[in-house]
C-alpha cells in the first residue's frame, strides 16, 4: 500500500508533528512517500529522507510555498495523490487547513484526528471533545487522513537516507495571498512537543500571575499552556491554549493550576501520561483526571514550589 | 426552545477584542451609505449539536451516544458566525444574511435562533441520513449556486464530530479561497482580509471574494437575544427544502461501526503538601 505524508515544516527544520505521522503511515503501508514543499527547504527534505521507514521523498520549491495556501498546497497534493492509497497530514492548523480540500477535490471523504488504525480501511478517531471515541471504516479509494500527533510516536532517524526527486511546483493560485505572520516567539519548548506543559487558568488571575507558572516551568525546562479563559482574559498569547479548539497535548507531566476544567480543556490533555492539578475548590472538574491533586490556593503553592523544585532538582 | 443566549464561556472575551468590536460598531455608524460600496449577501450554514454544556453519554450498544432529551443548541463557532454576518451588516458591508441549516426539521429551532440573532431569512434543508461533511459541502454548494453570497460565513468545527472539515470542502468545491480558524475580518468590496488563529501565532490573509470564511473562538461575542428579536424572528421567512429537491447525491462513505466511551484515566490521589507532591513526582512516577 503506498501512503502520501505532507510534512509540516518551517523551511528548516521538520516539525515533529511530520515525524509522528510517518509512524501511522508505516503502520499503513510499505511505500510511504514524503511531500516537502517550502522555499530554501532542501535541508527538510533531506531530514525528510532520513527518516526510518520513508522510501522516497519529494521535493518543490517554489517562492509561494514558504508559507504556503491551503489553495496552492491542496493543489499540489491533489496531483500526486490520484496514485496512493492513502494521503496523511498532522492534525494541527496546518494539516487542518488544506487536507479537507485534498479530499473534497478527490471526492472522498476524510478522517480527521486518527488516534489508532485497527485495519487497513478501519480507524478510531475521538469526537465529542474526546468524550467518545468512534470507530470508522472508509469505503473511499483515497484514504484522507489527518494524524493526532500524540498518539504516534515520532519515527526515529536512520543511517541511510531515501532519494529526493524534485516535483515541479504549480503556479501560485490567486484565490488567496498570505500577507503577514505574527508568531510568538518563545525560548521554551513547542508546546506539542514538550515533555512538561505547566498550564495556567483564570484562577492565575492576570499576566502577572502566569509570572509564577514560567519560574516553574523554568526549573523543569517545560512549556506553558493555558485555557481558554485565561487566553480570552489576555494573560497569554492565543496559540498557549490547550483543548478542543487548542493544542492536543500528551507529555509525561502536565500541572495544570487554577483550571477548573471544562471538558473542552480535558480534550487537550486527558492523555498526558501524569497530571497534578492545583486548585482551591476541591470540587473542580480537573481533580477528575488529576493524578495528584493538591487542594490550596496557587499564590501560596507556586512559590513553594518553585522553592522545592530549585532544592531537589539542584541536587 | 431556548433562544434567550445562556451566560457561560461564549461571553468570556477579552478586553481587546471588546475594543476592537465598538470599534468597528463606531466606524460603521460613521460610513455614510454612498461611501460603503456594493452590498452583499452572506450565507451562515448553522448545525445542531448537543449543547456543549452537556455531558455526552455513550449508548450502551455503541451504536452512537445518547440524544434522547438532551438539550440541543447552535454549534457554538456557527454562533460566532452568525454574529459575525450581523456586524458586517451592521457594518454597511451586508445587505442580507441567509442562514441555512441542513438535517432534521428540528434544525428549525437552531435557525430561529439565527433568525432572532439578526439573520433576515432561513433555509431549511431536511434529510433522514446523518451527512458528512463532504455531503454536508455538496448541499451547501447547491445552495451556494441558488442564493450567490459574496461571502460564506461557518464555523470552524461542530463540536459533535469535531471534523473541521466542511469549510474547507465547501470552499474547494466552488473552487474560492478559504480564510479558516478566523479572528478577525475585514471586508472590502472585492477582497476579504482574514486574520487566522495559526498554531505558532496569527496569520492573515487576503482572498478574493467570493470566499468562505470559517470562525473561531475569538473572532466576536455573539450577543444576547433579547425577547422582542424572538417575537420578529417568527415572522420572518423559513423556506424548508430536500436534499433529493436540491439535485445533490449524497453517499455513505465513512461508515461508523462503533462508537465507545474513551479508556478511563487511573483514579488519583490527595497530597496535603508541596514536598509530597514533589517527591510523589520524582519517586513514585519518576517524571522529574
Ligand atoms: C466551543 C467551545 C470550545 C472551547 N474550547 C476550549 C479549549 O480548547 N480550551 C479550553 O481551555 N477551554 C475551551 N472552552 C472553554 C471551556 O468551556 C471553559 O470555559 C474554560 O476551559 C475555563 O477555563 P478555566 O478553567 O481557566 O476557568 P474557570 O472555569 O473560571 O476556572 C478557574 C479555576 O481556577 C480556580 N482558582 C481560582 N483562584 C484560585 C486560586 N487562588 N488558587 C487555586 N485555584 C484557583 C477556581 O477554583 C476554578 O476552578 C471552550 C468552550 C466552548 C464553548
Ligand atoms: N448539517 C449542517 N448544517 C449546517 N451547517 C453545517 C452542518 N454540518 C456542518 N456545518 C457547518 O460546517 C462547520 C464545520 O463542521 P464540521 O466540518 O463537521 O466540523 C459547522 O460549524 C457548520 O457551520
Amino acid at each position: 500500500m503506498s501512503v502520501l505524508v505532507i510534512a509540516e515544516h518551517d523551511n528548516a527544520t521538520l516539525a515533529g508533528v511530520t515525524l509522528s505521522a510517518i509512524t501511522a503511515a508505516v503502520q499503513l503501508g510499505d511505500d510511504v512517500r514524503v511531500l516537502v514543499a517550502g522555499h530554501g527547504c532542501r535541508a527538510v527534505a533531506e531530514a525528510a529522507a532520513r527518516v526510518q521507514g520513508v522510501g522516497l521523498v519529494r521535493h518543490s520549491e517554489a517562492a509561494h510555498y514558504a508559507r504556503p495556501t491551503a489553495e496552492d498546497l491542496a493543489a499540489l497534493v491533489t496531483d500526486l495523490a490520484v496514485d496512493f492509497t492513502y494521503v496523511l497530514a498532522p492534525a494541527t492548523t496546518f494539516g487542518k487547513n488544506f487536507l479537507p480540500r485534498v479530499a473534497a477535490i478527490l471526492d472522498v471523504a476524510m478522517i480527521s484526528d486518527l488516534i489508532r488504525i485497527d485495519a487497513p480501511d478501519r480507524f478510531v478517531r475521538p469526537i465529542y471533545a474526546g468524550n467518545a471515541v468512534a470507530t470508522v471504516q472508509s469505503m473511499d479509494p483515497i484514504k484522507v487522513i489527518s494524524v493526532r500527533a500524540t498518539a504516534f510516536d515520532a519515527a526515529p532517524s536512520g543511517a541511510t537516507a531515501a532519494p529526493i526527486e524534485v516535483l515541479e511546483a504549480k503556479p501560485h493560485s490567486d484565490l488567496a495571498d498570505v500577507l503577514a505572520e505574527q508568531l510568538t516567539q518563545s525560548e521554551r519548548p513547542e508546546l506539542t512537543a514538550a515533555e512538561i506543559v505547566v498550564a495556567g487558568g483564570r484562577g492565575m488571575g492576570s499576566a502577572d500571575g502566569f509570572r509564577l507558572l514560567e519560574a516553574i516551568a523554568d526549573r523543569l525546562g517545560a512549556a506553558i499552556g493555558a485555557s481558554r479563559a485565561a487566553v480570552d482574559a489576555g494573560y497569554v498569547p492565543n496559540d498557549y491554549q490547550v483543548g478542543q479548539t487548542g493544542k492536543i497535548v500528551a507529555p509525561k507531566l502536565y500541572i495544570a493550576v487554577g483550571i477548573s476544567g471544562a471538558i473542552q480543556h480535558l480534550a487537550g490533555m486527558q492523555d498526558s501520561k501524569v497530571v497534578v492539578a492545583i486548585n482551591k475548590d476541591e470540587a473542580a472538574p480537573i481533580f477528575q483526571v488529576a493524578d495528584y491533586a493538591l487542594v490550596a490556593d496557587l499564590f501560596q503553592i507556586l512559590p513553594e514550589l518553585e522553592t522545592e523544585l530549585s532544592r531537589v532538582l539542584a541536587k | 426552545m431556548v433562544l434567550v443566549r445562556r451566560r457561560g464561556p461564549l461571553r468570556e472575551r477579552c478586553a481587546a477584542h471588546q475594543l476592537r468590536s465598538r470599534r468597528v460598531r463606531a466606524s460603521a455608524e460613521r460610513a455614510p451609505t454612498a461611501q460603503r460600496g456594493i452590498l452583499m449577501k452572506v450565507l451562515v450554514p448553522v448545525k445542531r449539536v448537543i449543547d456543549y454544556n452537556v455531558k455526552v453519554r455513550v449508548k450502551a450498544d455503541g451504536s452512537g451516544v445518547e440524544t434522547a432529551n438532551v438539550k440541543m443548541s447552535m454549534n457554538p463557532f456557527d454562533e460566532l458566525a452568525v454574529e459575525e454576518a450581523i456586524r458586517l451588516k451592521e457594518a454597511g458591508r451586508v445587505e442580507s444574511i441567509v442562514a441555512v441549516s441542513i438535517g432534521a426539521p428540528a434544525c428549525r429551532e437552531t435557525l430561529r435562533t439565527a433568525l432572532a440573532m439578526g439573520a433576515d431569512r432561513a433555509l431549511l434543508v431536511t434529510t433522514e441520513a446523518e451527512l458528512q461533511p463532504l455531503d454536508v459541502a455538496k448541499v451547501l454548494k447547491a445552495i451556494v449556486a441558488q442564493e450567490t453570497p459574496a461571502l460564506v460565513i461557518m464555523g470552524k468545527q461542530a463540536i459533535d464530530d469535531d471534523c473541521n472539515q466542511t469549510g474547507q470542502m465547501l470552499a474547494a468545491l466552488l473552487g474560492w479561497g478559504q480564510g479558516t480558524f478566523a479572528c478577525g475580518v475585514a471586508l472590502a468590496e472585492d477582497s476579504v482580509t482574514v486574520t487566522r488563529e495559526i498554531d505558532g501565532g496569527n496569520q492573515t490573509v487576503r482572498l478574493k471574494l467570493p470566499a468562505v470564511v470559517t470562525a473561531d473562538l475569538r473572532l466576536n461575542e455573539p450577543r444576547y437575544i433579547k425577547l422582542p428579536s424572538i417575537m420578529k424572528a417568527k415572522q420572518k421567512p423559513l423556506q424548508s427544502m430536500t436534499v433529493q429537491e436540491l439535485g445533490v447525491e449524497v453517499a455513505v462513505r465513512l461508515k461508523t461501526l462503533q462508537v465507545s466511551e474513551p479508556p478511563p484515566r487511573r483514579s488519583g490521589v490527595k497530597v496535603s503538601s508541596v514536598a509530597e507532591l514533589v517527591d510523589k513526582l520524582r519517586n513514585e512516577v519518576k517524571v522529574l
